[in-house]
């Protein structure tokens, strides 16, 4: 485990420097402690499906399989072992530990009140077959594991993605994505909307939220100072009340009247 | 025919009043700023609250329209995210002349918290903005008072000048 720091002077320092910080594992126990997983691996196993490793972790089973059986154990899964609901699926990006993806697929069983993970591990230019043949909710959570991970789904019905816009480049939730973006995500607004030429009027981003400039007026208005946007500002300027109207009154409109307002103390009146 | 005589000036007279064509246009302007619903995020929530019956908008002349051929401002209230930059871009350009833009919410004038590559760094890099509002999100009585600030600003214009297209460019 990381060494404890003292958090006190974090005005000072941000102490989030460590990025690829390794949580501590949670401990792991034997599937045959649990009878009904026991079952269900003895299941995928007659099946003549090749499990890898599994464990129990936090109350859920956990099989690693080869990628090329997933449609074949899910189907069993969910056909025999009444694990009828996908909750989840997306990819974990381990590019550079292992060189690829981790794929997983969580499973719900509503009748025996379990939760299991089948998980594979794909190389980084490999696909993996779609189950959205099997469990409707894979069709958009394997659209969403294109988009942020770029792993590819053979079959799949529509594979496109779906929240980034389609003409996005580079996949965000993979390591090396800068949490900012990069220039080709700093620019996109500019670039569509304007063109590139316009890059130079616009400006980078300010991502500095408390950048104040007290005299630029194009993007700063201070209240008792109200001057009109792009107008040179003037540092000896007289500095006016806060009021919503003008002090000869608005035309037409009657001003608030403090003397004749009345309180109501009486909620049901 | 002098019993007959109307003093026009004089109360009692017909009703009238004088006043300039720049503060007539202003007044009707400043008085029915009809707005564009524009909500994209949790401030979306509070500028509902500003337009319902306990904050009461319409005492205002601000009456939310779905349509930005009707709307004259635009209170851009919420996250921005860089797919919906387009978008809003295309519903501002077809709002009609004259129009303005309330920056309603720290994510709409700078991001705000969502320093990230998904959010646009604040709404004045694809619309100008005429009225930053601060805050997280800021209370319906921010914004009415944001919206009292730029029925001054409208006041304070000519009304009769040839219109400048606000473009960013
Ligand atoms: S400024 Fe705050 S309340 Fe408003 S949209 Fe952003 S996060 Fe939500």
């Amino acid at each position: 485990m990381r060494a404890y720091t003292p958090k006190d002077n974090v005005q000072k320092k941000s102490y989030y420097t460590d990025r690829y910080w390794i949580a501590p594992q949670v401990a792991k126990s034997k599937v045959s402690d649990d009878k009904v997983f026991s079952e269900d691996l003895e299941a995928i196993k007659k099946a003549k499906i090749k499990v890898l490793d599994s464990y129990i972790q936090v109350e859920q089973m956990v099989v690693y399989i080869k990628p090329e059986d997933i449609v074949k154990t899910l189907q069993l899964l969910r056909d025999e072992c009444a694990y009828t609901q996908l909750s989840e699926l997306s990819a974990i990006d381990w590019i550079s530990q292992r060189g690829g993806f981790e794929v997983f697929y969580q499973m719900l069983s509503m009748s025996k009140r379990k939760r299991l993970r089948i998980k594979c591990f794909i190389k980084q230019d490999e696909s993996i077959e779609s189950v959205s043949k099997l469990f409707r909710s894979a069709d958009w959570s394997e659209r969403e594991m294109y988009d942020m991970f770029g792993v590819k789904v053979n079959n799949h019905p529509f594979m496109k993605r779906i929240l980034m816009p389609d003409d996005w480049e580079g996949h965000p939730l993979l390591k090396t994505y800068p949490l900012q973006g990069d220039e080709f995500a700093s620019w996109y607004e500019v670039d569509k909307i304007f063109g590139k030429e316009a890059r130079d009027i616009i400006g980078p981003e300010i991502r500095d939220s408390a950048r104040v400039d007290r005299y630029d007026t194009e993007r700063f208005a201070r209240l008792g100072h109200e001057v009109a946007k792009g107008v040179e500002f003037n540092p000896d300027e007289e500095k006016k009340p806060l009021a919503y109207q003008e002090d000869d009154g608005v035309f037409l409109i009657e001003g608030f009247d403090e003397d004749k307002s009345q309180i109501i103390s009486d909620r049901k009146r | 025919m002098a019993q007959h005589q109307v003093n026009y000036m004089q109360d009692g007279g017909l009703p009238v009043a004088l006043t300039s064509i720049d503060k007539l246009v202003n007044w009707g302007r400043s008085n029915s700023l009809w707005a564009l619903t524009y909500g994209l995020a949790c401030c979306g929530i509070e500028m509902m609250a500003s337009g319902a019956s306990r904050y009461d908008f319409d005492r205002f002349g601000t009456i939310f329209r779905a349509s930005p051929r009707q709307a004259d401002i635009m209170i851009v209230a919420g996250t921005l995210t860089k797919k919906h930059a387009e978008f809003i871009k295309r519903l501002y350009d077809q709002m009609t002349e004259p129009k303005w833009v309330i920056s309603m919410g720290s994510c709409a004038n700078t991001g705000g918290m969502f320093n990230t590559y998904a959010t646009v760094q604040g709404v004045d890099r694809v619309i100008p903005v005429d009225l930053y509002l601060p805050g997280c999100a800021p209370r319906p009585e921010s914004l009415q008072y944001a919206v009292m600030l730029l029925q001054k600003k409208i006041r304070s214009q000519k009304a009769i000048k040839t219109q400048k297209p606000k473009r960013l460019m």
